[in-house]
């Protein structure tokens, strides 16, 4: 399902908050509203997490993560990183990098195979990377942007990019991470994907401006609607079986 | 591996969905439809779509600003300038064209088309198109409005001088026409003792006063008349008149000076001629050949009346004439003579009576430089005139074996009518509604014959070539002979006028 929510009056939900498979970070904000819509859609499934990243709300694009691990800029205090190993599920590793391109969630953008990351990015990041969040690691630019983070939203299922990238570069970028994927906005044209929407595999959500276009397009793209029973999910992996027996 | 050119990479830039409708565009920086784009915003809501413009019928003009009104054909550039111009707001958006949609002449609408543009959300140009209605409504315009009324003046200077003679006001006229100084008169109207400029603003009106004061000793009073007043918003309107009064002292009047006046030239006169009158009035004794310059203020200080004008000179004969020594005149080393003229001891009889034994009369004269037995000339004649001015009286009193039976003024150079015969010029003329019918030959000729005898007159005045008078004299052939010694005019200082002949 995908779902409109507001950070204090903002629709730029990818800065406030990160969504992955098996855990989500939340800004601490003034109030407790968009804690509670996070909490009201995930709690029964991962653990939802109040964090803070050197002090600064705007956990989305100060790290990255997925399923199996989460990466730190240099300015998170010690006490910020042992909040969050104890919040996160033993099986996620977590490791602080010294980048200097310290928005990491604006220079990489990754699910839980792959990661698309800004050309300048540091060998040792990328090395830190791999072994962390166990993915493959792309030095690609989105529409000419070399904010990869920022201008695309990727999960397992698909991913949605910035609207002016053109159709040979989305086949290659398609190619090479073997997922479907499409060029569109949220928030009502805005074409900051990554900073308007988090998104993981059986959940979405963007900002309230979001128009019902786009959150069709958003559903249709990350597969929400299909799986939303886990019944779905098998009947999937039996038509693949199948394929392959065949 | 090879290498593939830039150009040969085809970029096909990928569809979108609008992200309102959902319908597919190429790209733009709002990432929205041109529908949905016109349907979420409105450049033009800034801008009035109705407007008002103002039209006078009796000038057929438009109103531009507050009280100014232009001229422009219906469908013109100039009223599509001046219905642009109505629009509020329209300097925030970008106009890019403007044309207008016919209507029927007599139906007081005027439409006008706008294409506008202006940026929206992030970079997106939205042009839009659409129309303004202006209604014309009448209003009359000032101008039309005081002909409507018969009020065609705002301001008027009248411009006064006591004396029995005019030649002030010819002298005033060629000023006037020398530095167009009457250019903004809506009329010029003559009456008894004056002339009345009128101005259609009270500017200029003022300006003509300041240039009054400039060429000619005079002094005024500015006073106003309430017309209409509106309580409501404080407006008055006045039609303002200036009564200038010029000095009644005119060229070769003979005056006696106030006591102190004369005190405080110099112990002149008290008994004077008046040599010239420009923005001063200059005075000669004719007994000392003492000279003083009387301005403006001074005058009005110790106001004095002439003794005698032109109007009263007599016509004497020069029987026989001594010159005096500049040095044995009294107080010579102190005081300022003239130097333009000498003082002589002058025995003349009445020409009416030359030939009887009447008795030489004894004078002294500042035209020494100029008399010579046998001339003719004009002096004021003291032994039989009664004069009636009370600074006159007290002087009489004091001296009476003093005063000259007769004072000499100027050379008689012979008859009006060979003068004017000579005559080789003539003088511009300012075009003058006169009610008073008086006739203004006489005075006219007396200004020509003295614009003649002094060249310092003739600085300040434009004096043009008489070709048709050229022409009539080569056929007739006069001979200038006989009349030799009358003052005339020289070709250099005449200007051509502009002729425009059909011949």
């Amino acid at each position: 399902m995908a779902f409109r929510v507001q950070f204090e009056s903002n629709d730029e939900v990818g800065v406030f908050a990160k969504l992955t498979n098996s855990y989500c970070l939340v800004a601490i904000g003034g109030s407790q509203n968009f804690y509670s819509i996070f909490e009201a859609e995930l709690s029964d499934s991962i653990p939802v997490i109040h964090a803070s990243i050197g002090g600064c709300r705007i956990v989305g694009r100060l790290t990255v993560g997925n399923r199996h691990g989460l990466l730190v800029p240099n300015t998170t205090t010690d006490q910020e990183l042992q909040h969050l190993r104890n919040s996160l599920p033993d099986s996620v590793k977590i490791e602080r990098v010294e980048e200097r391109l310290s928005a990491l969630g604006n220079v990489i953008a990754c699910n839980d195979y792959v990661a698309l990351v800004h050309p300048d990015l540091d060998k040792d990041t990328q090395e830190i990377l791999i072994d962390t969040l166990n993915v493959e690691v792309f030095k690609q630019t989105i529409a000419d942007q070399v904010l990869v983070g920022s201008y695309c939203a990727l999960s397992n299922q698909g991913g949605l990019v910035h609207p002016k990238a053109n159709i040979e570069h989305m086949n290659e970028l398609s190619t090479l991470l073997q997922l479907p994927l499409v060029a569109g906005t949220v928030n009502r044209g805005s074409d900051v994907i990554g900073g308007g929407m988090v998104v993981n595999d059986w959940s979405a959500f963007c900002g309230f401006d979001t128009t019902a276009t786009e959150l069709s397009l958003i559903e249709n793209i990350f597969k929400l609607n299909e799986s939303a029973g886990p019944s779905v999910i098998q009947q999937n992996m039996r038509q693949t079986l199948i394929e392959k027996l065949a | 591996m090879e290498y593939l050119p830039a150009d040969e990479i085809t970029q096909t830039q990928v569809k979108i969905l609008c992200c309102v409708c959902g319908v597919l565009i190429d790209t733009n920086p709002s990432n929205m439809c041109a529908a949905c784009l016109k349907s979420n915003f409105d450049i033009t809501k800034d801008i009035p779509k109705s407007s008002n413009l103002y039209f006078c019928r009796g000038c057929e003009r438009y109103q531009h600003s507050q009280g100014n009104w232009i001229y422009c054909e219906l469908e013109s550039r100039e009223l599509l300038t001046l219905c642009l111009k109505k629009l509020k707001n329209l300097s925030k958006v970008h106009l890019t064209d403007a044309s207008f949609v016919w209507t029927e002449p007599h139906s007081k609408r005027l439409k006008v088309k706008l294409t506008v543009q202006q940026e929206v959300d992030g970079g997106t140009i939205l042009q839009q198109v659409f129309i303004v209605e202006y209604v014309v409504n009448n209003q009359f315009c000032d101008a039309c409005h005081r002909r409507e009324a018969k009020d065609f003046w705002r301001a008027s200077v009248q411009v006064r001088q006591k004396v029995g003679h005019k030649k002030t006001f010819f002298y005033l006229e060629q000023l006037i026409l020398k530095h167009k100084a009457h250019t903004n008169a809506v009329s010029v109207k003559a009456t008894t003792e004056g002339v009345d400029f009128f101005f259609d603003k009270k500017d200029d009106a003022r300006k003509f006063v300041d240039f009054l004061q400039n060429v000619v000793p005079c002094r005024y009073i500015p006073s106003q008349q309430l017309i209409s007043h509106d309580t409501h918003n404080n407006t008055y309107t006045y039609k303002h008149s200036f009564s200038v009064e010029i000095v009644p002292i005119c060229k070769d009047d003979l005056v006696c000076l106030p006591p102190a006046l004369a005190a405080s030239l110099g112990n002149i006169g008290p008994l004077c001629l008046c040599l010239r009158v420009t923005n001063n009035i200059y005075l000669l004794d004719p007994f000392t050949l003492r000279h003083a310059e009387l301005s403006n203020q001074n005058y009005w200080r110790y106001p004095f009346k002439a003794l005698a004008s032109t109007k009263q000179l007599t016509e004497y004969t020069v029987i026989s004439i001594d010159i005096i020594n500049r040095n044995q005149i009294p107080g010579h080393q102190k005081a300022h003579l003239s130097s333009k003229h000498m003082l002589a001891d002058a025995y003349v009889q009445r020409s009416c009576n030359l030939g009887s034994n009447e008795d030489e009369i004894h004078t002294r004269t500042h035209l020494g430089h100029l008399l010579s037995p046998l001339d003719r000339v004009l002096g004021y004649d003291m032994g039989n005139a009664n004069w009636n001015d009370t600074y006159f009286e007290k002087f009489e009193d004091a001296n009476r074996d003093n005063i000259p039976d007769v004072i000499l003024v100027k050379k008689f150079f012979g008859d009006r009518a060979i003068r004017k015969r000579l005559r080789r010029w003539k003088l511009k003329r300012i075009e003058v509604i006169d009610e008073t019918a008086s006739s203004e030959g006489g005075d006219i000729a007396e200004f020509m014959d003295d614009l003649e005898e002094d060249p310092m007159l003739r600085e300040n005045v434009n004096v043009y070539i008489d070709k048709k008078k050229i022409a009539s004299e080569m056929a007739v052939d006069v001979d200038d002979l006989e009349h030799e010694g009358i003052p005339q005019i020289t070709l250099q200082e005449m200007l051509e006028d502009l002729d425009i002949d059909d011949e």
